[in-house]
């Protein structure tokens, strides 16, 4: 019993509505989140994701099924009676309480001593790096400043789980890429297991140690980033995660064979029939036309990136491709518009998506 | 740059005229009042130099010194009153769910608005009489009572528009901090109400300071208020008293709703 995960959701299900209009913003939902873990729900708006960490927080009851905290059942336990805290999205701070009473008042509501929450709102003022604005209020910091006291204000009371609902939504790309590594860092330093709300694939592959990929209330994939990236199961995951290609195929003794007769060696695990492979852009090589084991191809684009380039490609059947290369330096690009040319797809790099 | 408006009322024919016909209808009587308020002599319309002897008058009559402190004590304590059973009100029908009959039991708060105050002041009169026979009871308390319950709409509105305008995350957010509901309203919700709070009891304290009609029905015998004093006045010679009274309570008004005002301006 020593690795009792930190979070878990059991067949969890939220509707809204009643009849006809009855809407599941989580749909059986069952998740596993272990201590310490920076575990990232990833979906676009309107997944259930928001609504899953606000069952966890105790804002919301789930229709059906259990949430437990440590091992703990906690589905019917009030807000403020669970060990959780929450960094909301619009940060939702005090306006009438300084930056310091901010982060005093979990401390306060638990009972702690004077010394003890002057002590801690210290500590934690320095950790996030914002000792000289204790006596602000939050109206008089800015947008990155106030996320900075959302957070540490979360994290004062020192909870089991830190719960955070698109934190950096508001704020610009620069002041997101630093509160990227600084939440890393918190993460780190702390040991506690954060639960990320996020719709940003970038931010999720970068921060999260497991990514759970949500969509229409159901949790598609839980993986880590590599393996969601790489291995999506199915086709919404790999759609919205990066980019990707899609080829439609057929399985065949030995592989795959696409439209245009070609067949890849494929690890079928078990499918049959009529499947879609898929496959990212900076997988794909392009060699000379009629190079051994290539498939013929035509390139119809090629967009410049700076550090890469795109290249669009046409089939023999007509389906389309992006391979994404590295520009050459000082060079022009490697194949023209209208080149033919030999489209190399290693098998390793396919995936076959289920449903 | 300044965009012409495609719209703009002050080019309609008229619009200076009128405007200056309704500002002059709406402050020539009350500016009149105030200048015979320091008339020298005993006429409320005819001009006799300028004196203060009438407000000496008034701070000096005994009727009016204690029908002023009955206005406070009845208008200071219905606010108070008033403005915690609003705050109740406001809080039950802003900090939960839709429920069934919440247009009806909103309507049923701010029933005083609606209902003619004629009728209230009958119906208190018939009602307090039984109670009055039944107790032998004839204090202030019926006022109080009476001005309590016509001012909860006055105190409602804004403290109720503040509650609505008021992000419900802040008490989201309290309670994840282990704020039990007590402690949120008494370390969140209420301090970030103050402002609306503040407006509907000062608003609900002119309102009350104000009244003739209920109180006129209401009052036992000996029990006048300013406005009802200077009501029976009229059955009288009506003296420049009347007018600097008028003028005092013209001015503690004005200072009470430039406060009111204050505190709901929008900040930020």
């Amino acid at each position: 019993m020593t690795d009792t995960p930190a979070v878990e959701a059991r067949n969890t299900v939220k509707t809204y509505g009643v009849g006809a209009s009855a809407v599941n913003a989580l749909d059986d939902v069952s998740i596993t989140i272990a201590k310490g873990e920076f575990f990232t729900l990833l979906g676009p708006s309107g997944c259930g994701k928001t609504t899953l960490l606000r069952c966890i927080a105790g804002f919301e009851t789930p229709t059906s099924g259990a949430i437990l905290l440590s091992g703990r059942d906690i589905t019917a336990t009030p807000p403020n009676a669970r060990p959780v805290n929450t960094v909301f999205q619009s940060y939702a701070l005090f306006p009438h309480l300084t930056v310091a009473a901010n982060i005093a008042f979990g401390l306060q509501m638990l009972g702690k001593s004077r010394a003890e929450v002057a002590q801690t709102v210290e500590r934690v003022l320095a950790l996030v790096r914002l000792e000289s604005f204790a006596d602000r209020l939050p109206q008089q910091l800015s947008g990155g400043q106030q996320q900075r006291v959302a957070l540490a204000r979360a994290l004062a009371p020192a909870p089991q789980v830190l719960l955070l609902d698109e934190p950096l939504s508001a704020l610009d790309l620069k002041l997101r890429k630093e509160m990227q590594s600084e939440l890393k860092r918190l993460q780190t330093e702390t040991g506690i297991t954060f639960v990320f709300v996020t719709h940003d694939q970038e931010e999720a592959l970068t921060m999260s140690n497991r990514i759970g990929v949500m969509s229409a209330g159901r949790l598609l994939q839980v993986g880590t980033p590599r393996e969601i990236y790489d291995r999506p199961r199915n086709r919404f995951v790999a759609d919205f995660i990066g980019e990707t290609n899609f080829l439609v195929g057929t399985v065949v003794p030995g592989g795959v064979r696409l439209a245009t007769g070609d067949t890849l060696a494929v690890p079928l695990n078990g499918h049959s029939g009529e499947v879609t492979l898929t496959v990212r852009p900076e997988q794909i090589r392009i060699a000379a036309d009629g190079t051994g084991g290539t498939i013929p191809a035509r390139v119809t684009q090629t967009t410049y990136f700076g550090t890469d380039t795109h290249y669009h490609l046409q089939l023999g059947d007509g389906s389309a491709l992006v391979a994404r290369l590295q520009s050459r330096a000082g060079g022009d690009d490697a194949h023209a518009q209208g080149d033919a040319v030999g489209v190399q797809i290693d098998a390793g790099t396919l995936q076959v998506l289920g449903e | 740059m300044a965009r012409r408006r495609s719209f703009d009322v002050t080019r309609l024919p008229g619009f200076t005229a009128i405007a200056i016909l309704a500002f002059v209808l709406l402050y020539a009587p009350i500016v009149t009042l105030v200048i015979y308020s320091f008339n020298g002599s005993s006429s409320v319309n005819l001009w006799g130099g300028f004196s203060l002897q009438w407000y000496r008058i008034a701070f000096e009559n005994e009727a009016v010194q204690s029908a002023a402190v009955r206005s406070f004590v009845i208008a200071a304590s219905a606010s108070m009153i008033a403005t915690t059973v609003a705050t109740l009100a406001a809080l039950g029908t802003t900090r939960r769910g839709k429920f069934p009959g919440q247009t009806i039991i909103y309507v049923m708060i701010n029933q005083p608005l609606m209902v003619p105050e004629i009728v209230t002041a009958v119906a208190l009169l018939i009602f307090f009489a039984s109670i009055k026979i039944a107790t032998g009871y004839t204090g202030l308390g019926y006022l109080i009572l009476a001005h309590s319950a016509f001012c909860v709409p006055f105190a409602y509105l804004p403290i109720r528009a503040r509650l609505e305008g008021m992000d419900s995350a802040m008490e989201t957010a309290a309670a994840d901090l282990y704020a039990s509901p007590v402690q949120t309203f008494r370390h969140i919700t209420l301090p970030l109400l103050m402002p609306g709070v503040l407006a509907g009891a000062m608003l609900a304290f002119v309102i009350s300071l104000d009244d003739v009609i209920i109180t006129e029905f209401v009052k036992s015998a000996g029990q006048d208020t300013l406005p009802t004093y200077m009501l029976g006045q009229l059955r009288r010679a009506l003296t420049p008293e009347v007018n600097a009274i008028s003028t005092v309570l013209l001015a503690v008004t004005i200072v009470i709703l430039t406060a009111f005002f204050l505190m709901t301006r929008k900040r930020d």
